[in-house]
């Protein structure tokens, strides 16, 4: 069955915003651990360039997608309130 | 001209410059222009105060010290600014919604406007600050010192300490002119905003241009330079986890923690939505700002001779190769870095040290009398006035006896230390309700205790505050309490080391003291305001109040908030209450604003005890805590539903039993009359049979015998239709069948038909009437009525068992309705029987008095068509039957 013929069953745009600030929430997770990474290298062997190049490269991303999330969220868009935290 | 006079004519026009722009700006603010200042773009900027002169400067030497791992310092930030929808959403939300001034402000504010808590967390604050103000001085000093060095004109250095005096008052000056502009710390400093924005430019441009220099001007490009790095000392990425772990953790907890990041990210945030564009534009900003430093670090170590100071490679590079007009410009960017602090932490600090430590001193030793007479607005100015020059006074002080010899970045980070004591108060009481007042204290004093002991006082060296018995031996010779290796956590890098043991200290303890101590009403108020600051924006509860007080509260709100501001916040309450003139009734809801207000200008806790000294002790109102603990609420009203239930149940149980007693009943009375019915037709029956044989068959009766026996089978037959006349009746009646014969009589006629004949002439019983109350004209079915007096007569007649048997009537009108009464002496009614007395073949016990119990029934139903009604009366002496009947009555059936 093709997703457009699928009824609608839950509020599609209240949906999105909630995921996305589920994304909100997880890009600092996220990123915590993605800078942490190098540190499981073989840190004699890396090269500070090699490095460099990682974490500002992800540092980028990171200004990107936070960007991305940003822009469509507002700080009042979807209020934690504990009712609609069943309906997530 | 010589560089240095030019240095300092550039740094002096630059000043000159500064001010102008925060003149204007707040000019433009003052005006209601400039719409720009609102900015998210100037407000991501002014996050840029996060970049001191320790970045500009000290990054470098970092990196050059110890590779990438400078870049910790900025991974924290920018984790935190990404994950804004975390905890910096719901910090500014509460900053707004509580007009909080301050961190110290926000942490007591939350544990119930402690000012115990405020105290503590601005002396940590204060002690965090001034050698990060010193760190500050002390780069504006180095970098002149540096121009100097190279100046060939110059024959005397310029004197380091004098140097820094001039950049220390001049601070102070422009702090006082720009931050205290208006008492009202939540009102926007948009001078000092635009005015920080701008260095922030500055910095940015200027670091920006000496790496671009550095690349493509000294190495020749980006591959040459990666070449240079990979030759140089920090060629290989040897970063320590702990260090690379704990430093992002400790620099994420101070950009929260930080006063002066505190200041510009919640106090002066004009708008939530601004956290959208700084978001992902501050981690950009940061990003930039560290771009270049490891590139300039390599460089600065291979071309510079051994010995050199890497914290000032950003300025020593252009100046080595001639190149002044960058180097001023690299001067401008660090000298930007360094002020734009020192003025946001001294806004900050003033702000807690005048709302938390001076005024409520000042309040004190004043009395009540202060709330009336004194200017206070005058009195809270000054103190932050003084505040501010005391915060830089102390950050001289320090800079002048440390001696500025330690390494940038080692102050730095204790610094971060220091504030991220914070944090746990600071987290737990905006995510966790059951955080505690105590909890918090007692966080924030283990924390704090330990930081000073392991990172703070060992930081001025051995042998200076602490000895060195002390760093070898341990606090009184205790090997596990040694400040470098507490609890035998050996060989860790100090700051690691400190952070770890204070935080888990500190949390441990705000936990444990959390969970031992039990709230004030107003810190669960409070914790659920700011927990669940989403759901509500709303009030904390609280203020009753009188309306004598509302004279006083104006005054004192002049004094605060100066005269017109006041007078207008009070007049357009009245108006919103419905009243004229400038006193609006102090009800919670303008006693919440007007503490907001206040709070505003001399903080949460200030203004909390300002008001409860006029209006006398705060109430928190029950509804109130059950508004705000919705669940506790939820589960009473669940239970008292549940408790209303149940009872209703019962009830309709006790009705079930009783409508089943009720028809068992029934059911035995039928019984019971078939039974007698059957008899009661049978006997007659037996007699008419018996004696009409006798006459068929007997011949030779005398004409006496014969009228005799005639005369009982007459009689019986008369008693039989007299039972099926009665049934008949009944049926009659209850069908609604029954034609009513309108007459007009008196009632005591009619009673002495009735007494006539029920047949108490001749009987033992005695009738007690009052005739004069029965001169009654009635208008009804007199007939019917007569039968119902009749069955009540009789039946005193036949069951009254008091000796003698009297039988009183008494009458009565009220309210319209005729009431009377037939009382008798005797044992009456048990209560079991009075409830099924009227239903059809009711008897009372086994008595064989005759009738088929249908009299009282019959009584009910005619009654009930007169539109009037008999009922057993009980609670008098003997048996009692109560007939009212309406005196104007309307015949329904007529």
């Amino acid at each position: 069955m093709s997703p457009e013929r699928s009824p609608l069953f839950l509020a599609r745009r209240t949906y999105r915003l909630r995921r996305l600030s589920d994304a909100a929430r997880m890009l600092p997770i996220a990123g915590a651990v993605l800078f942490s990474l190098p540190l499981l290298w073989e840190t004699r062997e890396v090269r500070t360039t090699d490095a460099m190049f990682y974490i500002f490269g992800l540092w980028i991303v990171l200004a990107g997608i936070s960007g991305v999330i940003s822009t469509r969220l507002r700080p009042t868009d979807t209020e934690d309130d504990p009712k609609g935290s069943q309906e997530r | 001209m010589t560089i240095l006079n030019a240095l300092i004519l550039v740094c002096v026009l630059y000043v000159v410059f500064l001010f102008a722009v925060a003149f204007a700006a707040d000019r433009a603010a003052l005006r209601g222009r400039g719409s720009w200042l609102r900015s998210p773009y100037v407000y991501t900027l002014s996050l840029s105060i996060y970049c001191t002169a320790w970045t500009f400067y000290g990054a470098v030497g970092f990196a050059a010290r110890s590779g990438l791992e400078f870049v910790t310092i900025y991974l924290g930030p920018t984790l935190i600014m990404i994950g804004w929808w975390w905890t910096l959403r719901k910090m500014v939300r509460v900053g707004r919604s509580q007009r909080i001034t301050s961190i110290a402000d926000l942490i007591s504010s939350r544990y119930g406007k402690s000012n115990l808590l405020a105290v503590i967390v601005t002396v940590l604050a204060v002690i965090g600050t001034t050698p990060y103000i010193a760190l500050q001085l002390q780069s504006v000093t180095l970098s002149f010192a540096a121009f100097a060095e190279t100046d060939p004109t110059a024959t005397t250095l310029p004197d380091m300490q004098s140097t820094a005096l001039w950049v220390a008052g001049g601070l102070a000056l422009f702090t006082i002119l720009f931050g205290t502009r208006n008492l009202d710390a939540n009102e926007r400093h948009h001078g000092v905003v635009m005015a920080i924005a701008l260095e922030a430019v500055v910095k940015l441009c200027a670091l920006l241009a000496v790496g671009i220099f550095v690349v493509w001007g000294l190495s020749g490009g980006v591959a040459a330079t990666l070449d240079r790095i990979d030759a140089s000392a920090i060629a290989r990425f040897e970063v320590s986890g702990s260090r690379w772990v704990g430093l992002t953790m400790l620099s994420a907890a101070a950009f929260l923690c930080l006063p002066r990041m505190f200041q510009v990210m919640v106090v002066e945030n004009e708008d939530e939505d601004h956290l959208r564009t700084a978001a992902w534009a501050f981690p950009t900003y940061l990003m930039l700002m560290s771009l270049f430093v490891v590139p300039i670090a390599a460089v600065g170590l291979e071309v510079m001779p051994a010995g050199a100071n890497p914290d000032l490679f950003v300025l020593t590079l252009p100046l080595m190769d001639g190149r002044d007009g960058l180097a001023i410009l690299s001067f401008l960017g660090g000298f930007s870095s360094a002020t734009s602090m020192v003025i946001v932490a001294a806004i900050a600090l003033s702000t807690m040290v005048s709302n938390h430590v001076v005024m409520p001193l000042w309040l004190h030793f004043s009395g009540s009398a202060a709330m009336v007479s004194g200017d206070v607005r005058h009195v809270a100015l000054l103190a932050r006035r003084l505040s501010i020059a005391g915060v830089v006074l102390l950050g001289y002080m320090y800079f002048r006896l440390s001696g500025g010899g330690t390494a940038l970045a080692a102050i730095g980070l204790i610094a971060f230390a220091g504030v991220a004591q914070f944090m746990p108060a600071l987290m737990g009481g905006l995510f966790w309700r059951g955080a505690t007042r105590t909890g918090a204290l007692a966080g924030l004093c283990v924390g704090a205790t330990v930081w000073i002991y392991c990172l703070f006082l060992p930081s001025f060296g051995p042998s200076v505050v602490l000895p060195q018995v002390v760093f070898d031996e341990g606090l009184f010779g205790l090997q596990w309490l040694r400040p470098r290796a507490l609890f035998g956590a050996e060989g860790m890098d100090p700051v690691v080391h400190a952070v770890l043991w204070s935080m888990l200290l500190n949390t441990a303890a705000f936990v444990l003291g959390s969970l031992l101590s039990f709230p004030q009403p107003v810190e669960r108020l409070q914790g659920a305001q700011f927990v669940n600051v989403f759901d509500h924006s709303g009030t904390p509860g609280g203020w009753t109040g009188g309306m004598a007080q509302s004279e006083d509260l104006l005054i004192m709100a002049q004094r605060i908030m100066g005269a017109t501001e006041a007078q207008a916040l009070f007049a357009e309450a009245a108006r919103r209450q419905g009243l004229a003139g400038y006193l609006p009734e102090p009800s919670p809801t303008f006693l919440q604003e007007l503490e907001r207000e206040l709070s505003g200008s001399v903080g949460a806790a200030t203004a909390h005890a300002m008001i409860s000294q006029i209006v006398g002790g705060a109430a928190v109102s029950v509804e109130d805590l059950m508004a705000v603990a919705d669940e506790t609420a939820q589960i009473m009203e669940y239970s008292s539903q549940l408790e209303a239930k149940s009872q209703e149940l019962a009830r309709t149980a006790r009705q079930l039993r009783q409508a089943n007693e009720k028809l068992t009943q029934l059911s035995v009375q039928k019984d019971g009359f078939l039974s007698q019915i059957s008899h009661e037709l049978r006997t007659p029956m037996t007699s008419i049979r018996a004696f009409s044989e006798i006459l068929r068959d007997t011949g030779d009766l005398t004409p006496e015998e014969q009228n005799k026996y005639a005369s009982v089978i007459h009689d019986e037959a008369v008693r039989l239709t007299r039972l099926l006349d009665d049934l008949l009746d009944l049926s009659v009646l209850e069908n609604g069948q029954v034609v009513l014969h309108v007459q007009t009589g008196s009632l005591a006629d009619l009673l002495d038909r009735a007494e006539r004949a029920a047949g108490v002439q001749g009987g033992t019983l005695r009738v007690v009437r009052d005739r004069g109350a029965e001169a009654v004209e009635l208008t009804t079915d007199l007939d019917r009525l007569a039968q119902v007096f009749i069955n009540l007569i009789a039946n005193a007649r036949k069951y009254c068992d008091g000796q003698p048997p009297v039988l009183t009537i008494r009458t009565a009108v009220v309210d319209g309705q005729l009431v009377i009464d037939f009382t008798d002496n005797g044992s009456g009614i048990a209560p079991a029987q009075q409830a099924v007395i009227f239903e059809k073949f009711s008897r009372i016990g086994q008595h064989k008095a005759g009738g088929a119990g249908l009299g009282l029934a019959i009584c009910r139903e005619i009654m009930a068509r007169l539109e009037g009604a008999v009922s057993y009366l009980p609670g008098q002496k003997g048996a009692a039957f109560r007939v009212t009947l309406p005196l104007m009555a309307r015949m329904a059936a007529q």
